[in-house]
């Protein structure tokens, strides 16, 4: 198993998670743990039932700074960022001139902001590289980005993570989902948001990476709390139909057929004020030319990542973008990208693994209900 | 007779001509959980080094090589049908196949326990 020789990153926790038995990995230029000893069905199944802690310190977290920066913001995301309320959080997405993504991320309003000058904003580890210079290239003058490289990201995630958090931020309970707030988490200075990449409620706690070690210990040290790994946080996110930039989203994927649509409120569609706006607003209208999908496997042998998916005349009509196996329904679970005609609930598709072809069918997204804190 | 060991990782126990065929504990402990096991059908003729059977787990596909030539005697069903058997037992219960062997002298290119464990270090 060779492997390249390009500077991998660690993260806060890494000393913690080499004292778990964490089975460190690559990823996006870290190393991460995949899976701790339980293994990642076990780390799955404990997260739906209880609480798992996750360390998605890779993850990028900056500041945007400046007059107007919900304005400026505005020129690379279709979405209503200058009508965030304080606290509050969205669901956002970076795209390019043909209407492509750059990166989906989480774009926050500070609770204590005032006057629309600051937002915070989390994006994934493999795009920092490109989110930053395309931030910093289009924002105005008086508009700067501040990364905010010495903070770690914990997750805290599964139905008992609301329970515990309240044991060490009181105010954690008035989080509903999608908003945040600043506040001490045992006596340290975080920043805590009700999101996640699970489908289950749960917090993401931004915090000094000094101090994230310490307050990852104590999280583990509730009875509800085991730590989870990658692998977990991946088969987590594809039973809640959530997307995996690089698989789902790329720079070629619009919104409108990652299934996304609701990103863009009606104040932007007809401002026609975003990138790539007259391919989006065509699809909305005439209906995009894939669409993303979730894919019911028949039998028991996971469809992975490229698979090319046929249509019962034989014919190429998609490729599953994400695939794998779902322990909360003890069976092979896909998500892929079809063209339009065969994106109907219901319809019998095949994906070829190792040269034969296996029967799918298009089904609801998400697999597993979320279960949020609204 | 001593288990024997291929680069491959499958691991390999002989009786008379008979060859029962398995992955390695180290195998089992990369791949992570198993979910699915597709196993070779009986009757099959096979060479060293084919491709033979393909084990799953949540995050990954890894396919397993017959490490002799032969002809497939008989394959270990309990493993389809719970293929969490292959990370409890990977040297017992969970062994994949047998083989009666038509070349046993393909043996003597196998490693044995002290060269695997070096082998299987390195690759780590």
């Amino acid at each position: 198993m060779a492997e390249a020789h390009t500077p991998v990153r660690r993260t806060p926790l890494y000393a913690l998670h080499c004292e778990l038995g964490g089975k460190l990995v690559p990823f996006a230029g870290y190393e991460l743990p995949v899976q701790y000893p339980t293994g990642i069905l076990a780390e799955h199944l404990h997260t739906r039932a209880a609480a798992s802690l996750f360390d998605v310190s890779h993850m990028g977290q900056v500041e945007v700074i400046g007059e107007e920066a919900a304005r400026w913001l505005e020129v690379m995301l279709p979405g209503d960022i200058q009508g965030l309320q304080p606290g509050q959080t969205r669901y956002a997405l970076l795209l390019n001139e043909v209407g492509g993504t750059i990166d989906d991320l989480l774009v926050s309003r500070p609770a204590d902001d005032r006057d629309g000058s600051k937002l915070f904003l989390v994006f994934n580890a493999a795009r920092k590289a490109v989110d930053v210079p395309y931030l910093k290239t289009r924002l105005g003058p008086a508009v700067r980005v501040e990364l905010l490289d010495d903070r770690a990201l914990l997750a805290l995630q599964g139905p008992q993570a609301a329970a515990v958090m309240a044991r060490h931020a009181p105010d954690s309970a008035r989080l509903t989902f999608l908003t945040q707030a600043p506040m001490s988490v045992a006596g340290i200075a975080c920043r805590v948001s009700r999101s996640g990449y699970t489908g289950e409620d749960g917090f993401e706690i931004s915090v000094p990476a000094g101090d994230a070690e310490g307050l990852a210990r104590l999280l583990l040290a509730a009875p509800e709390v085991k730590p989870a790994g990658l692998g977990a946080r991946d088969s987590l996110r594809l039973e809640a139909g959530l997307c995996l930039y690089g698989h789902e989203l790329d720079e070629t994927i619009s919104p409108i057929e990652a299934g996304l649509a609701w990103v863009i409120p009606t104040r932007r569609r007809a401002a026609r004020d975003f990138p790539g706006h007259s391919r989006i607003l065509r699809q909305i209208e005439e209906g995009p030319p894939r669409k993303r999908v979730g894919l019911k496997v028949e039998g028991r042998q996971p469809v992975r990542d490229g698979a090319e998916i046929t249509s019962e005349s034989g014919s190429v009509v998609g490729r599953v973008t994400s695939g794998g196996f779902a322990p909360s329904l003890n069976a092979p679970i896909a998500m892929g990208y079809v063209a339009s005609p065969f994106a109907k609930l219901g319809t019998k598709l095949f994906a070829t693994v190792r040269g034969k072809a296996q029967p799918v069918s298009v089904t609801r997204l998400p697999f597993v209900p979320t279960r949020y804190h609204k | 007779m001593a288990r024997k060991y291929s680069k491959d990782h499958e691991w390999v126990e002989v009786s008379g001509k008979t060859a029962t065929v398995g992955i390695t504990d180290f195998a089992q402990e990369q791949l992570g959980d198993v979910v699915f096991v597709e196993l070779p059908e009986v009757g099959r003729t096979v060479a060293a080094h084919e491709q033979v059977a393909i084990v799953e787990s949540v995050k990954a596909a890894s396919e397993v090589y017959s490490p002799l030539s032969g002809r497939v005697a008989e394959a270990n069903k309990a493993i389809v049908d719970d293929p969490a058997k292959v990370n409890a037992d990977p040297f017992g219960a969970a062994w994949f196949f047998k083989l009666e062997l038509s070349d046993p002298k393909e043996l003597d290119a196998l490693m044995d326990e002290a060269a695997y464990r070096a082998f299987a270090a390195e690759s780590h």
